[in-house]
């Protein structure tokens, strides 16, 4: 595996950094662009990165937050994202446009590229996969894909997006989560279900919000291990 | 979950990080995942100086109820002050 700091061109054409993991060979292979969590380009993020290059994927995490705090440590750079009214929809979906196709432009690329996030990035995952050519999309319990945010919020849900989602969509959420709740996660599913769209989900009884954060009371060892073989899965049935 | 709800105010005063004092002239408060607190939610306070960069930044993380708690105890240590002395 090899893993460096790269530069893509995002949303409007900026330079963006990016955290960049690859497997070692020359084999044809798909990509995947992780969306960080609101807490931002951390160590954490940075580990997925690299689990998806030991799974066989060239694996890409833009920082999106390098535009209000670039070279800024991640929670630093959160803070600043954060008390600046955090990250235009739009411009998300320029960056993961641009991670997306730095992944397709490498010599190993097969074409196919997918999506993942957590938490925050559950949604923008989402998101991405309903305004781009997206081969496959995971999304691990983002808040207000459906449901109503809190007045005050800063973003809205994607029910009117969702009938243009572009890709398979693998949800993997907690029964003890409140945002996105057992109801909320239900929603989505007959939205989909009505606009014809491929849905596979899973909802752990022993989880609840970010519990495959490794580093945070939140964890569950059970659900995460099985929620890693469900996006192996997954990715391998639409990204070989 | 990310509540996204974020509630800044504008301050005047300074504080003190690991490095040196600086300037507080702003204070973004939420309520989400820590980075640092072992609890799934905190309540968080960024007492910052937007003009000196992201690094600019004192940083609470803390419970509800100790959030709580600190509100109660300004309020308490505030009320305690002769009213001239707080009047500006």
């Amino acid at each position: 595996m090899a893993t460096s700091t790269v530069t893509i061109t995002g949303h409007g054409g900026d330079d963006v950094q990016a955290y960049l993991a690859r497997p070692e060979g020359d084999g044809s292979r798909g990509g995947v662009v992780v969306i960080h969590h609101m807490p931002g380009y951390d160590r954490a993020t940075k580990e997925i990165v690299r689990r998806f290059a030991e799974l066989g994927y060239d694996a890409i995490c833009p920082n999106l937050y390098w535009r209000e705090a670039p070279g800024a440590a991640p929670d630093d750079a959160a803070a600043v994202a954060r008390a600046q009214g955090g990250v235009p929809d739009e411009r998300l979906v320029g960056d993961v446009a641009g991670a997306a196709a730095y992944l397709r432009a490498l010599a190993t690329s097969n074409g196919k590229v997918g999506t993942i996030g957590y938490c925050s990035g559950g949604r923008q995952s989402v998101l991405a996969a309903c305004n781009l050519d997206i081969d496959a999309a995971v999304d691990c319990y983002g808040a207000f894909v459906t449901g109503t945010p809190p007045e005050g919020s800063m973003r809205g849900n994607l029910v009117d997006q969702l009938p243009n989602l572009r890709a398979p969509l693998l949800g993997l959420f907690g029964a003890e989560d409140k945002y996105p709740s057992p109801e909320q996660v239900a929603e989505l599913r007959d939205i989909l279900a009505a606009n014809g769209k491929v849905f596979e989900e899973h909802t752990y009884e022993d989880a609840g919000h970010a519990f495959f954060s490794v580093d945070r009371p939140a964890y569950r060892v059970a659900a995460a291990n099985d929620g890693w073989e469900r996006i192996a899965a997954f990715y391998g049935k639409h990204l070989r | 979950m990310c509540t996204y709800e974020t509630v800044c105010v504008c301050l005047e005063g300074s504080g003190k990080g690991p490095a040196s004092w600086l300037r507080v002239t702003q204070a973004t408060v939420y309520f989400d995942h820590p980075v640092h607190a072992m609890a799934d939610h905190t309540l968080n306070i960024d007492l910052t100086d937007p003009s000196q960069g992201p690094s600019a930044r004192i940083a609470l993380e803390l419970t509800a109820e100790s959030a709580r708690a600190l509100v109660a105890a300004i309020q308490q240590a505030l009320d305690a002050v002769p009213s001239e002395l707080t009047h500006t």
